[in-house]
Formats: structure tokens, C-alpha cells, sequence
């Protein structure tokens, strides 16, 4: 079990065909990831690293079964890119891409929710998805995470930002702990998954024994995340949120990252998240040296 | 990207938004001239990127072209909160009856865009919002459907505004949204929106902040970057696109992505340093971007030390690795630069970098070490 994709996950990339697109696409194939097609509206019938192209998201659909799309797309381009994917009846749509603007988001998120409640939408400007050993969509180097153990205990992640993701892939395969799934949900203001899309698959995962959250300054995620943790979540969750020293009204690179008016500060989050029974590292080390004691205590 | 007073009154004339007539001047003589052409009295009014400007004596009320002289030559120049004034805006001075607020912003935890509407404006919202709370309708809008005619004139109506403003604040609310989305704007707002005693209700203010991601449709939004006020480090980053801020202390970060970046800025902390700045170099970066902000961390004469933080997904560790190279070949680095690589390619990153290894220039495996690593030796060469 995994969350969201596994080894029968046939994913198409719109945009397949450009630099970005074609380098992660032929990792990700590597990797072990089915890689069935590429899209190009004037490209069809070529192929890429031995990958064919389709001109549409509805014929690829067609020709290959492919149920998860992943967009390289430019950020001009991805609106229209996420609402192909979900005519042509692909239920999971990743979007790489990052810059699209929030007018844009907030439109398609809001139109999937409407017209297509099955799709689950994820980024944009996000690193992507994998569940080690079975699929990874998107930029993670799947060599720094560790497959499930059988029997477990394994961590299912989710995180807000993407180089933190990889940090936590990496600080538990060092620990020699395994992941199930890990998620990276992206910082933008809109996006597509949340942390409670996750954490609620998480906790119904049978391969997922605990779960650990990175969040990151602005907003409120992370405190809507810890309220739905007291109330549903049974597996220990460990957290680290980035940004404990960042200034106020100052964006941090992230459209997200921002504390304003006293708001969506660390110390708020962190404190949320203890209450709700979280264990809350100082540094993404630190987050991991304390799941390796939840594990060794579910072991 | 934060509008000028005048630039926002600009935008929302361009949807139709009534706004006074006016214009923005540099020096005193042109705005006697503009007050002459457009008619006593006028508000003189600082366009900086900071409130409290009433408060700091930057917005004036002149009956004539004496008073404007003298009005003008006192905010020219003038210091509010560290922003010198080099733009004035002259406008018709209003008549007000009564005063509102309004505004459209995306909640982002409804996923959905929220209109603000207050019958008591010209204050802080964020005031009214801790006082009386009561007193703002908000309305949560569905980016597919827009904001109906019928949906607004009820949002107006629980608004509790003046009847003889309905009409018009209906009017003018379509179009601050019409503006706020057509326009890109992550913040479109009003405050105060004026009844005049004659009935029209008017914008005296505007406050937008555009999406930054959105330049390519919107080319002219191009001379907007010209206004925008950036400490010099940061315009430097900026130009060479990337993300910096600007901070107090004496170490350089360099990181790839928001997220490493900032947890690069608290692990500095917690070790016991201080960061200079905050660099994200983000994705796809290559030799020329990393070189780029080695040179932006380089002519900030605090920093001491560097610290590079890099963990590989789209930017790749040999692509890192030879940026850093590069840059030491074009720019004669004075501090000590402290490397940890991780992820895609770093095998290659870090066999580039053996090549070059000395005291200035070192690689650790760990976050934590590099840390630690870097701070002490910051602090040898007087960082404090």
C-alpha cells in the first residue's frame, strides 16, 4: 500500500518534450515509475527516450490507460494544461511548474472541485510524489528514499517545501526508517492537496505506521493540520516548521511564506501543533532524530 | 508588487473605478502647475510604500497655489518611516459624507476570494476586524463564478452602508473586482470609499498589490518594478532574479528552494550565528545563477562567512558544483565558503568541488555541521 500512487500508477507528462520534462520524465522512468506518454499538440506520433507522444491528454488516455498526469508545462500554460489533463480523464494531475499565478489556482482549483470531484490535484510549484520502490512523479532523486519494510514501522511525509522534502527523505533514510508514500504538497497560496488530504490517507494507510509533516511560515495549514490531527489521527506525527527566524512582512521566497499582521508565525504553528500531541523538531535533523525515537518505540 | 498610491488610482480608473482627477509630480512647480490646471483645493498627498502617512505629515489640504508651494516643498524630501518622498500626488480635494472600507484578497484556507465591505472606513481594518467585527461583511466569492450583481447588491445590503450609497457601491465593487482579478492583483483595496454629500461614491484611496507571477500577461505592469523600494543587496539579487532578503548578521546563505533556505536561516540561529540575508537560488539553477549569487553575498560587507546549502532536485550537485568554481574564477571571494550538497548528482557535486577543497573552501556532509562549521568561522574573522 502506498497513498495516491503505486506500481500501477501509468503516468502521462504534458511537456514531456521540453528540457526539464524530458530529464525528469526519463528519471522517473528509470526510477521505475511507468512512464507511458508524452504530450505535444504538434509533436504526436514522435517519441522521447523511447516514450511516445500524443497530440492530447484524451488520446494518450486512450492509447496507454494512463491514470496520473505530471505538468513541466511553462507557468503561462498551466491552467489550460490542468483542465486537458482532467477532460482527458486522468484522475491524478501533479504540477511541477512553479510561477503560475494565484488567479489561476484559485480558478482551476475551484472549477476541479465542481466539474471533476475525483481528480485530486497537486502543486503547483510543487517537488512532486513518490512512494519508494513503486512510482515517483515529479523532481525528488528517488535514491535518497528508502522503501517500505514490510511489517513496518514505516513514515508516510508530507511537506509544504520542496528541498525540505527531499531533507526528510534523506534525514530517515540515514536512520534506516522506511517510507510508504511522501508528498510534497508545494507552497503556493492555492494548493491543489492539503496536509489533511494526506494525513487523513495516512492514518487509513495500512503501510503507514507514523507521519511526519513539514510545514513552513504564512497561512494557516499547519493549524487547520493540527486541529484535524487532535480529532482524527491516532499515528504519532512528528513536525518541523521552517522559518522560526524569518521577519515579519517579509516573503521568503515562497507566494506563501509570509508572517503578516502577527500571523501564520512558527511559534503559532509550532505551539498548535504540540497541542494537538506533535512532536516538533527545531531543525529538520532535529524532526528526524525524534521519529527515529517514535519509531524505535513502534517497533 | 506594491502600488504607489497614484499608480493603484491609475489601475482602478482603467476598470472604470471613479478615482479624483489628479496627478503625480516630482517637484513644487508642478504641482502648483497641476493644482492651477485641475482646480482649488487639492490634497497634496507622499506616495510612499508605508502607512501612517497622514500621521507623519504627508498629506496636506491646499486652497491655493501658496499653500500647495509650501505643502509640497515640506513632503518632498520628507522621511516617513525611513522612505524618503520623491513622488507627491495632487488631487481634487472631496467633499465626504461618509466614509467605508473595501477590499478583495484570497482566502487562502477557503480556497475561495473574500470581499471586505465596512461602513467604517478610514481606519485599519485590522482594527475594526479586533473591535467590531461585526461590523465587516465579508463575502466568499467562487473564482468560476464571479461576483453577480445580485450577490453583491445583498453583501452591500448587509454591509449596513447608507441606502443612497447602494447603487454605487455595487457598481464600484464589481469593478474592484473585475480589477482584481482581470488585473492579477493579490490585493485590491479601498479605504476609505466616499459617499460625497452629492450622493456619488467614490475611491479616495487605493491600495493593490499585484502578483508578481503574473508579468506575462500583463507587459505594462513592467514599470511598476521601477517604484518598487528594495534595500541596494536586494535590487542587486533582483536583478540577477533571485530571491534575497535582506537580514542583520555576518553569515551569507545561499540555499536552493524557500523552504532549505529558511531552514538554512534558523539552523544559523540556533548554532548560534547570525544570518545576513536569505538566497534562493530555486530551481532549474545553473553555474550563471549560482555565480550570480555568490557575487550578491560578496558585496554585502557584513558577511564573514558563506554558507551554501544545497540539496539537489532540479538543481543538480555537479551544476552547483561548477557554478561555485566559475564564481571563484570571475569574483574574487574574500570569506571562507562552507558547502553541504546533497541529492541529485551530488556524488559529481562533491568530486568537483575535492578538486578545489582548501581553507576557504569547504565541504561537510551535514546541515548541522556546515552550520557550525561556518558560524565559527565567521566569528574568528570578527563576524558579531
Amino acid at each position: 500500500m502506498a497513498i495516491f500512487v503505486d506500481s500501477s500508477t501509468k503516468v502521462i507528462y504534458q511537456g514531456l518534450t521540453g528540457s526539464q520534462g524530458s530529464f525528469y520524465g526519463q528519471r522517473n522512468a528509470e526510477y521505475g515509475t511507468q512512464v507511458v506518454a508524452g504530450t505535444h499538440p504538434k509533436k504526436a506520433g514522435t517519441e522521447v527516450n523511447g516514450v511516445p507522444i500524443y497530440a492530447t491528454v484524451a488520446e494518450a488516455v486512450k492509447e496507454t490507460g494512463a491514470t496520473a498526469s505530471c505538468i513541466f508545462i511553462p507557468a503561462p500554460g498551466v491552467k489550460d494544461a490542468v483542465m486537458e489533463a482532467a477532460e482527458g480523464g486522468v484522475e491524478f494531475i501533479v504540477v511541477i511548474t512553479e510561477g503560475v499565478p494565484a488567479h489561476d489556482e484559485a480558478w482551476f482549483y475551484n472549477k476541479l472541485q465542481r466539474d471533476f470531484p475525483n481528480v485530486q490535484l497537486l502543486g503547483p510549484n510543487c517537488p512532486g510524489i513518490i512512494s519508494p520502490g513503486k512510482c515517483n512523479i515529479g523532481i525528488t532523486a528517488g535514491e535518497i528514499a528508502k522503501e517500505p519494510s514490510e511489517g513496518g514501522p514505516n513514515v508516510g511525509i508530507v511537506s509544504r517545501s520542496g528541498t525540505l522534502t527531499y531533507q526528510a527523505l534523506y534525514e530517515l533514510k540515514l536512520k534506516d526508517i522506511g517510507v510508504s508514500t511522501c508528498v510534497g504538497i508545494g507552497g503556493d497560496p492555492v494548493p491543489g492537496t492539503t496536509f489533511i488530504d494526506c494525513i487523513e490517507r495516512f492514518e487509513a494507510d495500512p503501510e503507514t505506521q507514523a507521519i511526519m509533516m513539514i510545514g513552513e511560515i504564512g497561512g494557516s495549514a499547519e493549524e487547520e493540520a493540527a486541529d484535524y490531527i487532535k480529532a482524527n489521527v491516532s499515528k504519532p506525527v512528528v513536525s518541523y516548521v521552517a522559518g522560526v527566524t524569518a521577519p515579519p512582512g517579509k516573503k521568503m521566497g515562497h507566494a506563501g511564506a509570509i508572517v503578516s499582521g502577527g500571523k501564520g508565525t512558527a511559534a503559532a504553528k509550532r505551539e498548535a501543533l504540540e497541542a494537538a500531541g506533535v512532536k516538533v523538531g527545531n531543525n529538520p535533523t532535529e524532526a528526524g532524530a525524534l521519529m527515529v525515537e517514535v519509531v524505535d518505540g513502534l517497533r | 508588487m506594491d502600488l504607489l498610491e497614484y499608480q493603484g488610482k491609475q489601475f482602478f480608473a482603467r476598470y472604470g473605478i471613479p478615482v479624483s482627477d489628479g496627478e503625480a509630480v516630482t517637484t513644487v512647480d508642478d504641482a502648483v502647475a497641476v493644482a492651477d490646471r485641475i482646480g482649488y483645493p487639492v490634497v497634496v498627498k507622499a506616495q510612499v510604500h508605508v502607512g501612517g502617512r497622514g500621521k507623519a505629515g504627508g498629506v496636506k489640504l491646499a486652497d491655493d497655489a501658496d499653500a500647495v508651494r509650501e505643502h509640497a516643498g515640506n513632503i518632498l524630501g520628507l522621511d516617513i518611516k525611513g522612505h524618503i518622498v520623491r513622488t507627491i500626488w495632487i488631487e481634487v480635494a472631496s467633499d465626504i459624507a461618509e466614509e467605508y472600507y473595501a477590499s478583495f484578497t484570497l482566502d487562502r484556507s477557503a480556497k475561495k476570494h473574500l470581499g471586505m465591505l465596512s461602513a467604517e472606513g478610514g481606519v485599519e481594518i485590522e482594527t475594526v476586524a479586533e473591535e467590531n467585527p461585526d461590523a465587516i461583511a465579508k463575502i466568499w466569492i467562487d473564482p468560476v463564478d464571479g461576483l453577480s450583481e445580485a450577490d453583491a447588491r445583498d453583501w452591500v445590503e448587509r454591509a449596513n452602508l447608507n441606502p443612497d450609497a447602494t447603487e454605487g457601491a455595487v457598481d464600484i465593487l464589481r469593478k474592484l473586482y473585475t480589477a482584481y482579478t482581470e488585473g492579477d492583483a493579490d490585493l485590491t483595496e479601498i479605504n476609505p470609499l466616499i459617499l460625497k454629500p452629492t450622493g456619488e461614491v467614490h475611491a479616495l484611496d487605493a491600495k493593490v498589490t499585484l502578483d508578481g507571477n503574473s508579468t506575462f500577461r500583463h507587459e505594462d505592469y513592467a514599470e511598476y518594478e521601477q517604484t518598487q523600494v528594495r534595500d541596494e543587496r536586494e535590487e542587486d539579487a533582483h536583478s540577477k532574479g533571485l530571491q534575497y532578503v535582506g537580514l542583520d548578521g555576518y553569515v551569507g546563505v545561499i540555499a536552493n528552494g524557500a523552504g532549505l533556505a529558511m531552514s538554512t536561516v534558523d539552523i544559523v540561529n540556533q548554532v548560534g550565528g547570525k544570518p545576513a540575508n536569505f538566497l534562493d537560488i530555486g530551481g532549474g539553477a545553473n553555474a550563471e545563477v549560482m555565480a550570480g549569487a555568490l557575487e550578491v553575498i560578496n558585496n554585502d560587507p557584513k558577511v564573514k562567512a558563506i554558507f551554501i546549502n544545497i540539496f539537489g532536485g532540479i538543481t543538480k550537485g555537479d551544476e552547483v558544483a561548477n557554478g561555485i568554481v566559475t564564481a571563484l574564477e570571475r569574483v574574487d571571494i574574500d570569506a571562507p565558503i562552507v558547502i553541504r550538497i546533497d541529492g541529485t548528482n551530488a556524488d559529481e557535486g562533491r568530486a568537483i568541488l575535492a578538486e578545489h577543497e582548501s581553507d576557504s573552501l569547504i565541504s561537510k556532509p551535514t546541515m548541522v555541521e556546515a552550520a557550525e562549521t561556518v558560524v565559527a568561522l565567521a566569528k574568528e574573522r570578527g563576524g558579531q
